[in-house]
């Protein structure tokens, strides 16, 4: 089941530890998985294991994007499954590296 | 989206390092979180609109900060050097509100029924109510901060940042637990500076340690540094000056093996500071820092390399950086004329920002966003041919005399380059034929000597006829705000 992904929205994995926040995201409803289960709501409970092929894991404080980085998470508590959108696993976003201003 | 996650993120990764020093008092993340959660039930069962934070540097204000985002109510920090009158006028317009402070600072306000006062030690002690902690909101357009400006024209403006704007600018410009274990921030800006706001949250994203120093001065500063091993320290550049004034005169090496990185910003940086500092200390790497209250804070970065560069490169407009803002950060900048046409490089007008982290918007008067998303700041400057933004003083600084636009700074650079000038402020004076007229407030070295009619022949040398002052008085010292901006309203009052 599909899910609109709104900025702020947050959800967590069913078959990990993982949690994310979207950060931005096209329109529309997106397959959003995680270990290659459907992610839930963060008060929801879930069950399982991740997919052994989907078991890349996630890092704290990283943020995962789709190919043409309309889509981003951050990922705010790590886990072992591997975040993926209609089927096509996240990937880690560069972060520009910028000096400590503050 | 809400700001209290950048806590939570910092406690489960590194609930143990500690977070937050302030004299003899320590917090780990994990207690930072703890006590932060404690104040939101304590908020919520209030019924307080506004968190008010009225006190200086302590760890009561990132245990507000959050305890309010938890909460879901704005945070509201109030300036503590305003008179009783101006603080009881922000009261009233915050009210229903619970109010952080000390017992000194309780003494000025009046006591109302829907202003709950609590003390700051009583506060960071508050027990656990128990039930469930508060599930904050996830609404990324709640206001996560409100920020009185300093009313320079009128009734104070109450600036909003919303948790998607304070959000944005973390995650777009802060790698998260970037730190290195022992790495540490000496925190002096005041907690009601969107810098003190932005301290809090950056460092906590970075899972850097700060340390928190109450009241500024050099020697205070020094002790902080050494004793806390610090690594990071963000200074205004009256902070700055007085730092190295203090090296200098004692003929002191700073002796801060700890520290790596200094970044300033909050106004304008004199070049004999800087290039002083950099001297002063070699290996450290120096970023200026340019931001705005309606922006969440920094919006262009002149980064340690670009400093590099310019104190070493024998091509003017390399070393010229140095008295740049750097390139934009996690926004887009645009410079246009009067008529809002976009300018090109070198050209001066005014600058417009535009990006998610730029909130630009004040409670009653609305966000004053263009159609394009673009905010005013109504600073005055230029981009040069790679990016780097030169900042050349407020619009509203202008003296416009004739039809002509005079920028006071570029006359203030051509005085303070005379041996005997420390310090200049030009303004405009009424002037019955040309509309406005060159008018300027010196300061001299302790014992140096100048004439008016020299100082006028020096900008009738190096700039042109219209730019001499007209009125120069001398000064034992201008007047300056908290960070370091010189009052200039203050001064044109005196040439009224």
């Amino acid at each position: 089941m599909a899910t609109a992904l709104k900025p702020g929205a947050r959800f967590k994995s069913a078959v990990c530890e993982t949690q994310v926040m979207v950060v931005k995201a096209p329109a529309g409803e997106h397959d959003l998985r995680c270990g290659g289960a459907e992610m839930i709501a963060p008060t929801a409970t879930g069950a399982g294991e991740p997919d052994a092929a989907l078991a890349g894991g996630t890092l704290i404080g990283k943020r995962y994007v789709n190919a043409d980085e309309s889509l981003e998470l951050l990922c705010t508590k790590g886990g072992k499954g591997t975040l993926s959108v209609g089927g096509t696993p996240l990937e880690v976003k560069q972060a520009k590296q910028l000096p400590s201003s503050d | 989206m809400n700001i209290s996650t950048i806590l939570d993120m910092a406690a489960e990764a590194f609930g143990e390092r500690v977070a937050v020093v302030c004299g003899e008092q320590r917090y780990t993340y994990a207690e930072l979180r703890e006590r932060a959660l404690r104040a939101a039930a304590h908020i919520k069962a209030s019924g307080a609109a506004h968190v008010a934070l009225l006190d200086t540097a302590s760890p009561a204000a990132p245990v507000a900060i959050y305890a309010s985002a938890y909460a879901a109510v704005p945070y509201v920090p109030l300036n503590y050097r305003l008179t009783a009158p101006e603080l009881n006028e922000l009261a009233e317009r915050i009210a229903p509100a619970m109010l952080i402070t000390t017992p000194d600072y309780a003494k000025l306000l009046t006591p109302r029924a829907d202003l709950t006062l609590i003390m700051r030690d009583e506060f960071l002690k508050l027990a656990d109510a128990g039930g469930e902690p508060p599930q904050p909101s996830e609404d990324p357009r709640d206001i996560a901060v409100q920020l009185f400006t300093s009313g320079t024209t009128g009734k104070p403006k109450a600036a909003i940042l919303r948790h998607e704007n304070l959000m944005s600018y973390i995650v777009g410009t802060v790698e998260f637990a970037a730190a290195d274990e022992n790495d540490a921030i000496v925190v002096t800006v005041p907690p009601y500076h969107i810098a003190g706001i932005s301290a809090v949250l950056s460092s906590t994203y970075a899972c850097r340690r700060m340390v928190l120093l109450p009241n500024f001065e050099p020697r205070a500063w020094l002790a902080a540094m050494r004793s806390e091993n610090v690594s990071n320290a963000f200074l205004v550049p009256t902070m700055l000056s007085r730092i190295v004034d203090h090296l200098v005169d004692r003929g002191e090496a700073p002796n801060l093996p700890a520290l790596r990185a200094l970044a300033y910003g909050g106004g304008k940086m004199p070049l004999a500071t800087i290039t002083k500092a950099m001297q002063l200390f070699p290996g450290v790497d120096f970023t200026n820092a340019y931001g705005l209250t309606e922006t969440s804070s920094t919006i262009a970065v002149l980064g340690p390399d670009d400093h590099r560069a310019a104190a070493a490169s024998r091509d003017p407009a390399v070393q010229r950086r140095l008295a740049s803002v750097g390139k934009p950060a996690a926004v887009e900048i645009q410079i246009r004329d009067d008529d809002g046409k976009v300018l090109g490089a070198e050209e001066a007008g005014l600058v417009f920002v535009r990006g998610p982290q730029v909130s630009g918007e004040y409670l009653s008067l609305g966000s004053q966003l263009d159609a394009d998303g673009w905010f005013p700041t109504k600073d005055r400057g230029y981009l040069d041919a790679d990016g780097y933004l030169f900042l050349d003083g407020r619009a509203d600084d202008v003296i416009v005399r004739g039809g002509e636009n005079i920028s006071p700074g570029e006359i203030e650079d051509v005085l303070l380059s005379h041996a005997a000038v420390a310090d200049v402020a030009c303004v405009a004076m009424p002037d019955e034929q040309w509309g406005e007229a060159v008018a300027a407030a010196i300061v001299l070295h302790p014992g140096a000597g100048v004439s008016e009619q020299e100082l006028q022949e020096l900008v009738k040398g190096r700039l042109r006829s219209s730019r001499v002052p007209q009125r120069i008085v001398f000064k034992d010292a201008l007047p300056y705000n908290e960070t370091g901006k010189v009052l200039r309203r203050v001064i044109r009052q005196e040439f009224a």
